[in-house]
């Protein structure tokens, strides 16, 4: 029994050096002076000051964060609605339909999404760059949101809303004060997803963005095509962080709200019904 | 009295959806097949449908799969074991949220450090060279590019395996065992059949994507590998040649239609 604890053990700290390796192996060598992402000369952080020198890529981070916030914003507000037409469809047959509309452009592949936006945004006459790069985040982000909220608002017992009906809450009272609160563990969670695809995003962004706009991922592409350059690595530590910052954020955050969660189970029950 | 005006309101509240399903859903399809039917000079023709059946395209596509169809296997035959392993661990959250998060470094990051590690003088090449197989070209072949791949798409096979596994009921083991199953009997019979629906929406959410990745094979396989992604790409912004770019995205969405068609359905399989 020891032993096979040790060989599964040993299978999972191998899979986990797999994956951080490469990631390692990048924060590494941008503190390399010698330019090169082999042997390590001396220690610098001449790279993370290009990299704070470098207005364009600076620019660039910006943008991306813009977008991000933006896109994911504003598609979170079109899901919450979007699911609540979801939610409202009274024919089965109908409602599964929209889901599966809804669905997608979550399956299709990135290329697909990237060429067939290209074709709509000359056809319609959308000029590319920031525009389109931001209508495209927000197209792709709205069904993961909605798949965020959806199974929140499904929870949901009708009673509650009957219930404010009851006491004489308007339809504009019954959604702010008693479905939104309800469903907003849902609406963070997707508004947290649709950031991430949106800072993720490469192959969507690369097909619709013009030539003179551009986000962090296509740069990093277009750069790393020319080859090595230690200040992408030296960037790539950054995001790294940022990332790994952003994931602490969130765990603590659902870690918090599953406590409120046992709160409000534990208060329900304590409330005789 | 304002019960009609906010059911108006309400439903004007839902036009943006049902706008973005019209607009980014129905018709970016729509887009495709009717741009397939057209030429560069743009003159209606079923000439990029027949040029798709001829060999060099076929021939590609046969590839493409054959790359899709490596990818998901080894992906597959790695994650199962390591999903496994982390519902037993203790604090699986945790490690399963360490899984995940190398996901949310851009995949263009990870596959540019491979650029490093699979160079010329990288640490794979010293490694080789120190057992004593000399230098190898590893940047800019196939096996680099299946490689990369598989460490790219790994998670993403992982997570759908672990939530299946974990809504596996525990008694169901225990039984199998205490009938006399052994342990690979209880896991042929037992929990890799109720883990199936894990596996089919891990393996969509690999092969679909392996099939349409442009950047790695760019980066990583120089020209060496040509999936239907970089097909795709190659004809919208470099040739400028839409329409047979157009043809080749029906096949892959044909593809994709088959594939979800056959295993059902997928379970929603986040994350491409």
């Amino acid at each position: 029994m020891r032993k096979k604890n040790g060989i599964s053990n040993l299978y999972l700290v191998l899979v986990f050096a797999v994956l951080y390796a490469p990631i390692l192996y990048l924060m590494y060598y941008s503190f390399n002076s010698g330019g090169t992402m082999h042997d390590f000369e001396g220690f610098t952080f001449d790279w993370y000051k290009e990299v704070f020198a470098d207005t364009r890529l600076i620019i660039i981070v910006i943008n991306t964060l813009i977008i991000a916030l933006l896109s994911s914003t504003i598609a979170t507000i079109i899901a919450i609605f979007g699911s609540l037409a979801i939610e409202n469809i009274r024919r089965a047959r109908f409602k599964n339909t929209l889901l599966s509309l809804n669905n997608v452009l979550i399956v299709s592949p990135d290329v697909i999404i990237g060429a067939s936006f290209l074709i709509l945004f000359t056809m319609v006459g959308v000029k590319l760059g920031f525009a389109s790069v931001l209508i495209s985040h927000v197209a792709f982000s709205i069904p993961i949101a909605v798949l965020m909220i959806l199974p929140r608002l499904q929870e949901m017992s009708p009673t509650l809303i009957d219930a404010a009906r009851d006491l004489g809450a308007s339809k504009r009272d019954v959604l702010t004060k008693v479905i939104l609160p309800f469903i907003r563990p849902g609406i963070f969670s997707g508004f947290f997803m649709a950031l991430t695809y949106s800072l993720d995003d490469f192959a969507v962004t690369f097909f619709v963005t013009g030539s003179g706009y551009s986000t962090l991922a296509v740069e990093i592409y277009s750069r790393a095509r020319q080859g090595v350059s230690l200040s992408i690595n030296a960037l790539s530590t950054l995001i790294f962080l940022f990332t790994l910052f952003l994931v602490v954020a969130y765990y603590i955050s659902t870690r918090r709200s599953e406590k409120r969660k046992v709160a409000e189970a534990a208060s329900r029950v304590g409330v005789p019904e | 009295m304002n019960g009609k005006s906010s059911v108006n309101a309400r439903s004007l509240a839902y036009i943006p959806y049902y706008l973005w399903v019209v607009l980014f859903v129905i018709a970016p399809v729509v887009l495709v097949v009717y741009y397939s039917l057209f030429d560069v000079e743009g003159n209606f023709t079923f000439a990029n449908y027949a040029d798709f059946f001829t060999p060099v395209y076929l021939k590609m596509t046969l590839s493409s799969f054959w790359y899709a169809f490596l990818i998901t296997l080894f992906s597959l035959l790695i994650a199962y074991p390591a999903a496994y392993l982390l519902t037993r661990t203790k604090h699986k959250q945790l490690w399963l949220l360490l899984i995940i998060l190398p996901t949310w470094m851009n995949l263009l990051l990870k596959t540019y450090a491979f650029i490093g590690i699979f160079g010329t003088y990288g640490p794979i090449n010293s490694l080789l060279g120190a057992i004593g197989f000399g230098e190898q070209q590893l940047l800019f072949t196939s096996g680099s590019f299946v490689f990369v791949s598989i460490y790219i798409f790994v998670p993403f096979m992982i997570m759908p395996i672990y939530n299946a596994l974990e809504e596996l009921n525990v008694s169901l083991t225990d039984a199998a065992r205490d009938l006399g199953a052994s342990s690979w009997i209880t896991f042929r019979r037992v929990i890799f059949p109720l883990t199936l629906s894990g596996v089919k929406s891990g393996c969509i959410s690999v092969f679909i994507p392996a099939l349409s990745l442009f950047m790695i094979t760019r980066l990583i396989a120089g020209n060496k590998v040509i999936t239907l992604g970089t097909a795709i790409e190659q004809h919208f912004l470099v040739t400028q040649d839409w329409g047979m770019g157009s043809t080749v995205a029906v096949f892959l969405i044909v593809a994709m239609a088959v594939i979800m068609f056959v295993t059902g359905g997928s379970k929603k399989g986040v994350r491409r």
